[in-house]
């Protein structure tokens, strides 16, 4: 495959730009203030871009589109959650965590219930969930930059890696702010330029059918290099093939199903609940709609709102950009089941978005020029969602690990950024089998089953006492962390226990929040004597406190 | 134009910090069960806003999957040449989830308001 020309001027630009505004903002980055909270001054347009485009990440701009082409409208379901936890988060926890003063979850729990042992609990939650997180990021990175250049994984995911590290070890989050907020915007552009061109050639071409009766059809000669030993299925009879076989359709014939990739064809992609999946769909929705308001990397940017309300207006606005964004790699999906069907053949589907405008408009410059544009926002989606992880995972190491209360420098936060990058990228190294869009799931489900219990109760249940949440965030976290453990480590469970460990969410989320509420009716007299000053000042729009 | 002076904010203050000595939250919170009673209240209507809303969207969006396995043939009826089940989630559902959005930050800042007043009415 020729390398597309455009490519490497444009990741460079974005890499440059990255580090340009990173370096622009360094100027003003003078106390660890600046670098932790950007000084509480930005505005809610700024901060709901910037929060958009550090939340739209690899999986977003290239799992979701993935996911439709394989699996049809059942996945759906993880673009309406991903946009839904924020309303979620506008309803229960954006102007009461912002007026608490709290800048991460282990100082939420300080504030609202006063116990050291839950601070460090909450501790522990926030690296794993952000590791959890980073890794496939970083993973993603280097699946792009090998199925693009044809270069190694690994340099892909350590240049990502150290474009980041520096970027968060130099410039800080004011920097971060503006660098998301231009990233939010690339990332749109990047998506819905090129599809006005994809759908325009999609008419021309006289709107071939998505589901044509027959199943999916090559649309032109395609050779398919199989990547994995397995047998191919087709109208004709069934075939072994292995490893590095090179296979050739001419254009019109039918799709063959791999035994080696799974996919849906016909009624089943097009009409929800394919195979009995009700338990899966609600576990994926309630962890979706409640997993967003635990993730360390957003909940850290409500901090830096001026005030309660703001943090609300801001909250709407972030609802807004994401759900605008959200329109648009369903396109991708679906036309990507017209023109690029061999990926349903290698299993790569996460590479439909880079791969569509070059098979939809060919190799010429147009193609390459939207096929670059598309690269970079995918870049792009690496680097912000990175860089917020990893400036929130630095910030919980800088205060609670290395002992900062007391006083931190900014050197002490540059080398907590160091320390927090080296193991998800060590382990995005050496692992690099795992899914992009399952891992991000689970990450949510953790969040759900941990923070998202502990913020709503703390919030508005004045009896929740510190030993109940330790309790429910170790029974509820707990059991999702040991059931993502189990996916990501051990071997495949059949049945019912299988589809339960999978999307843990649906038993995990209503166990965290009985055995909190339990716990915290058993403790009762532990409930913080300040508790009526606490819902006040969380609750108070601020134009009390004079 | 000159720049808002900077305050220096490190992490530990947040937890150390004891809350700043002011007239209103005093009378608020200490002195009397009148002040308590405004702010449950004010909890209780802001959690009943929020609750109402989730309500909304659970059975907006939350009952879909319910209804598409219930009656499968929901999920075969088209609308511009588009199965519905697509439309209703690739589209609709987010215009939904920020009008649902956007009548909560009204009257969550009503209920404030609301709240403002009755405490700022000047005493007996």
């Amino acid at each position: 495959m020729p390398v597309n020309p455009y490519l490497l001027p444009s990741l460079i630009v974005v890499v440059l730009v990255t580090v340009g505004i990173g370096a622009y903002g360094l100027r003003f980055a003078r106390t660890t203030s600046d670098f932790l909270v950007a000084s509480r001054a930005i505005s809610p347009a700024w901060n709901a871009a910037a929060i958009s485009g550090e939340y739209l990440s690899a999986a977003s701009f290239l799992g979701i589109a993935g996911l439709i082409l394989r699996y049809g409208v059942d996945v759906l379901w993880y673009p309406v959650g991903f946009a839904a936890g924020y309303l979620a988060l506008l309803l229960f926890v954006a102007a009461p965590l912002r007026r608490s003063g709290a800048f991460t979850l282990p100082d939420f729990c300080q504030v609202r219930l006063r116990s050291p042992f839950l601070r460090r609990l909450a501790t522990v939650f926030v690296v794993f969930i952000g590791c959890l997180y980073l890794v496939p990021q970083l993973q993603g990175a280097g699946l792009t930059f090998g199925t693009l250049t044809g270069g190694s994984y690994a340099w892909g995911a350590l240049l990502v890696a150290l474009v980041v590290t520096a970027n968060v070890a130099l410039g800080g989050m004011r920097a971060i702010t503006f660098v998301q907020a231009f990233q939010y915007w690339l990332k749109l552009t990047a998506l819905a330029v090129p599809v006005i061109f994809l759908v325009l050639q999609w008419q021309a071409d006289g709107r071939p059918a998505v589901t044509p009766p027959t199943g999916p059809t090559f649309p032109a000669a395609t050779t398919v290099q199989i990547r994995q030993d397995a047998t191919i299925s087709t109208a004709a009879g069934t075939v072994s093939v292995h490893r590095g076989d090179r296979l050739s359709f001419a254009a019109g014939d039918p799709v063959p199903v791999v035994s080696t990739t799974e996919d849906r064809r016909g009624a089943d992609w097009l009409r929800p609940g394919g195979d009995g999946s009700l338990f899966a769909t609600y576990s994926l929705i309630l962890a979706t709609f409640l997993g967003t308001m635990g993730l360390p990397h957003v909940l850290v940017r409500f901090y830096t709102n001026p005030d309660g309300t703001s943090a609300r207006r801001t909250t709407l606005v972030v609802l807004g950009l994401v759900g605008l964004f959200y329109l648009l790699p369903t396109l991708y999906g679906v036309l990507g089941r017209i023109y690029t069907p061999q990926l349903l053949m290698t299993g790569r589907t996460d590479a439909v978005v880079l791969l569509l405008p070059e098979a939809i408009l060919g190799g010429g410059h147009l193609g390459q020029l939207l096929g670059a544009l598309v690269t970079a926002g995918a870049l792009a989606a690496f680097l912000s969602t990175s860089s917020g992880l990893l400036t929130s995972v630095a910030g919980v190491v800088f205060t609670d690990m290395m002992g900062a209360d007391r006083g931190g420098s900014v050197r002490d936060f540059r080398i907590a950024t160091v320390l927090a990058a080296v193991l998800p990228t060590t382990l995005a190294l050496f692992v690099s089998d795992m899914d992009i869009s399952q891992v991000v799931g689970l990450a949510f489900a953790v969040a759900a089953s941990s923070f998202c219990p502990l913020l709503v109760l703390g919030i508005w249940w004045r009896r929740l006492t510190d030993v109940g949440a330790a309790a429910g965030v170790l029974a509820g976290g707990g059991a999702a962390m040991a059931a993502v453990l189990v996916t990501v480590l051990g071997p495949d469970l059949p049945g019912w226990t299988g589809q339960a460990i999978e999307q843990p969410a649906a038993w995990t989320v209503p166990l965290a929040f009985a055995v909190m509420i339990a716990g915290s009716l058993c403790t009762g007299r532990r409930v913080p004597r300040d508790i009526g000053a606490t819902m006040m000042r969380l609750h108070a729009p601020e134009s009390l406190r004079l | 134009m000159e720049s808002p002076r900077r305050t220096r904010i490190v992490l530990g203050e947040v937890a150390t910090r004891r809350p700043a000595p002011d007239r209103t939250r005093a009378e608020l919170t200490a002195q009397t069960a009148i002040g308590e009673a405004l702010v449950k209240g004010l909890v209780r209507a802001q959690l009943a806003l929020a609750l109402r809303l989730a309500l909304v969207v659970v059975t907006g969006l939350g009952a879909l999957p319910l209804l598409f396995a219930v009656a499968p043939a929901v999920g075969a009826v088209t609308v511009l040449g588009v199965n519905l089940p697509w439309l209703l989630l690739g589209v609709l559902a987010f215009p939904f989830l920020v009008a649902v959005g956007w009548a909560y930050v009204r009257w969550a800042e009503r209920n404030e308001q609301d709240f403002l007043s009755v405490v700022r009415r000047p005493g007996p």
